[in-house]
């Protein structure tokens, strides 16, 4: 949405993404997205399964470069540096800064310190042994771990609870000290008390990153967002502060999907 | 009820949505009817209309308590946005002003058996002209906030300055009426208080043509209603 974009102040904007269309093969999934995502806001992504969000998240960390029959047309910014095309952000470098925590936890089959210590070897962002115990315990204090499993870190990350799987994984991805964090439908396999826990976290890392989240639960979008963006046949339709879409949504099929009555 | 796009996938939601905006519906009703036979009474100086007036008000307090109820239980287990949102916290809104304009109709209607044990006061007649057109502007806004029509209820708002210039004429009429005759001071002191209550129920019709505002648009009307009813500077020194 142009007119959307021309209200925000250029500094506030971490990402960008103009015009931006995926076909999968024949198929066109996204059929010219813009939106904007500022700087320490969570921009919550919504709309009927199909919609394209989910694709269009995939978009902003090169995640569908892995998909062989999907072609990425449009710009993403980060920063105002481009992330496609000749002289485009280094993928790997690019998903350092651009975390992504995905709908079902999938922690390592490692223990829970060699979870969160993987980025952090890999990119080699630590001087010593002591700066990388730093860093673990720095992630899951801030992912709202630390407490619950201080005594346990050798074992295996896979062995904790579904909610504190997800946890672990938030504090991998932050562990990398990345600038932007996606997140697909991070409570979907969640109970109602890890989602809040979850949210809590939310609304504490939006002090330190930019979070965009896709979601299925209109009133996690309500809870967590300060922005969100209606999705529907690879198009956005409306993208504003949520209070105004969840009090006042000037599109017709904004206002059908949030309140039900779609179909 | 008119609503944007389809019924909703969960068809037991709409019916509650239903049941709030039927309840109003009836409250309205009812109020209208007995603004409007308060009005009668007056006019008539018939007591037993008075009588069922003032016996009938409880039932638009029952439909209000449904209303608040059925607010909670809608607020608590359906967590309606948007459009559903605005009806819900409107309809709230909307029940608490009729509410108050029924009491009002009960007041002028309690007052008028007093006036009806002495003799009839000329000013009777600028006072039910007045509360007809009061009782017209409110079975307007009532039925444009009903169809969620924006148009028709700022329509009605704007003509409430009417009434404020009726009541402000009323009331130096009513001083004047007084002064010449000091006899009536009983009745008029009567008839002041129900003009004040008519003049009331104008403000609370304007009160829900906002909300109509508000229900259709989603946002509040904005600055304030130009006033017009200058009665409160009045000193009685120089009758009109």
């Amino acid at each position: 949405m142009p007119e959307a974009a021309e209200q925000i102040v250029a500094t506030d904007i971490k990402m960008t993404a103009r015009d931006v269309k995926v076909h999968y093969g024949e198929k066109m999934a996204l059929k010219g997205v813009d939106l904007d995502f500022r700087t320490n806001e969570v921009t919550a992504l919504i709309g009927p399964s199909g919609c394209g969000k989910s694709t269009f998240l995939r978009c902003l960390n090169r995640m569908n470069d892995t998909i062989g029959i999907a072609r990425v047309t449009g710009q993403v910014t980060l920063d105002g540096d481009g992330l496609y095309g000749p002289g485009g952000i280094d993928p790997v470098l690019l998903r350092m800064r651009v975390g992504m925590v995905f709908q079902k936890p999938n922690p390592f089959p490692k223990s829970i310190y060699d979870n969160v210590a993987f980025g952090p070897r890999i990119h080699g962002l630590y001087r010593d042994n002591d700066h990388l115990d730093q860093i673990v315990t720095h992630a899951l204090e801030k992912a709202g771990l630390w407490h619950e499993v201080k005594d346990r870190l050798y074992e295996k990350g896979t062995g904790i609870s579904g909610g504190q799987q997800q946890r672990l994984c938030i504090a991998r991805a932050i562990a990398v000290s990345p600038e932007v964090i996606l997140m697909d439908e991070p409570c979907s396999a969640l109970d109602p008390i890890a989602t809040a826990k979850v949210e809590e976290l939310i609304d504490e890392l939006r002090e330190n990153f930019t979070i965009v989240i896709v979601t299925h639960s209109m009133q996690q979008a309500a809870r967590v967002s300060q922005r969100t963006a209606f999705f529907h046949l690879g198009d956005v339709i409306e993208v504003g502060d949520t209070e105004q879409i969840f009090t006042a949504p000037t599109q017709q099929l904004t206002q059908g999907y949030i309140t039900g009555r779609f179909g | 009820m008119p609503t944007i796009g389809d019924q909703h996938i969960v068809k037991s939601y709409d019916d509650e949505l239903k049941l709030l905006h039927d309840a109003l519906a009836r409250m309205a009703g009812l109020t209208e009817v007995q603004l409007a036979a308060a009005i009668e009474a007056l006019d008539k100086r018939d007591s037993d209309i008075a009588t069922k007036v003032m016996n009938e008000d409880p039932k638009v307090d029952e439909c209000e308590h449904f209303i608040n109820e059925q607010t909670v239980r809608l607020l608590a287990l359906r967590a309606p946005v948007a459009d559903d949102l605005r009806m819900v916290i409107s309809t709230l809104k909307a029940a608490g002003d009729i509410e108050r304009i029924a009491d009002h109709a009960a007041n002028a209607a309690k007052r008028s058996l007093v006036l009806n044990q002495m003799p009839p006061v000329a000013p009777m007649r600028s006072l039910v002209r007045m509360g007809r057109l009061v009782a017209e502007l409110l079975n307007e806004v009532l039925d444009a906030f009903l169809a969620h029509d924006a148009e028709r209820a700022l329509a009605v708002r704007s003509r409430d300055q009417e009434v404020d210039d009726l009541y402000s004429s009323l009331f130096r009429e009513i001083l004047t009426y007084m002064m010449e005759d000091p006899r009536t001071i009983t009745a008029c002191s009567h008839l002041m208080f129900i003009a004040k209550n008519i003049e009331r129920v104008g403000d609370h019709a304007t009160n829900i043509a906002e909300m109509t505002y508000f229900i259709s648009t989603g946002r509040a009307l904005g600055g304030q209603r130009p006033k017009r009813d200058t009665s409160s500077f009045e000193d009685g020194s120089s009758p009109a």
